[in-house]
């Protein structure tokens, strides 16, 4: 249902590490590491600054893909996969857009699953990449049944 | 602490949090912005046709990081990959564990996985650490 969406992507959208936003982000996973948090640690680092979690992309906006409708709920998150040239810096900005990369189906027990790939690419203002996020969302039959109504 | 480097093949990074609580996915879905309500309301999640909240995927992949953060001045997570597959609930006791794969002069291949009390995992992945 998805499969005419393959290739399609969001525009791009401007994005800032901001730095209220890692300590808040570092806290709500139990990892309030001076990297992150503590100013003086940042800038005696190798990176000169501090720097984001792994994971915070996640807060990140990439802008919608024009006619890609997914459901409000019931949507299984199946796998995540991140790929860094670099760590985030604070406060730098980080230019988002999404692209949908596949989807397919799979005959499972409770039905026919489908499985759609998103995939995020962070750049900096240059245009070079910093990261890229994929996710594997997993739409069940009963879902996909529903959104047909 | 052991410094990453000095891990050998088989040996692993580990850590056990505390008991899941509802203020962990409250904080949680603040910070990410992910407010669907099956982490944080009861009678939403068992609306879902779950016996009760579960955590976010990503809270708990967010977690399994930390195991890494102490490194940064040597390295960092190049790549990092999860499946996601069981939930986590109220009150389990999850542990985090990243057992070293491989390694050569420019990175360490790590196997993750977080376990809960039962044993069972319940997200499983990879963690390419590059050098510096």
């Amino acid at each position: 249902m998805y499969r005419d969406a393959i290739g399609k992507r969001s525009p791009k959208v401007k994005n800032v590490v901001e730095r209220g936003l890692v300590r808040r982000f570092a806290e709500s996973i139990g990892d309030l590491h001076p990297i992150y948090v503590d100013e003086e640690t940042g800038k005696n680092s190798r990176y000169g600054n501090n720097i984001a979690p792994p994971t915070f992309p996640r807060v990140f906006l990439s802008g919608n893909i024009e006619g890609l409708k997914l459901p409000g709920k019931g949507l299984i998150h199946g796998e995540q996969i991140y790929h860094y040239e670099r760590p985030l810096l604070v406060e730098e900005e980080v230019f988002c857009y999404s692209v949908i990369e596949d989807y397919y189906e799979k005959e499972g027990s409770t039905g026919k699953m489908g499985f759609l790939k998103m995939k995020r690419y962070g750049e900096d203002a240059n245009g070079k990449l910093i990261f890229t996020e994929e996710s594997v969302i997993i739409i069940t039959e009963t879902v996909r049944r529903a959104m047909q109504v | 602490m052991t410094s990453i480097t000095e891990l050998r093949t088989g040996e692993s990074l580990q850590t056990t949090l505390s008991p899941v609580s509802r203020m962990d996915l409250i904080k949680y879905s603040g910070a990410s912005g992910d407010f669907n309500p099956i982490h944080t309301i009861d009678e939403e999640a068992k609306k879902a046709g779950l016996p009760g909240i579960i955590a976010h995927g990503m809270w708990t992949m967010g977690n399994l990081s930390k195991l890494f953060t102490p490194y940064y001045e040597i390295g960092f997570i190049q790549d990092y990959q999860i499946r996601f597959a069981g939930m986590v609930f109220l009150n389990d006791v999850i542990t985090l564990q990243a057992q070293l794969e491989d390694k050569t002069e420019e990175h360490l291949h790590f196997k993750v996985s977080a376990i809960n009390q039962k044993g069972k995992e319940v997200i499983k992945g990879k963690v390419r650490f590059a050098l510096y």
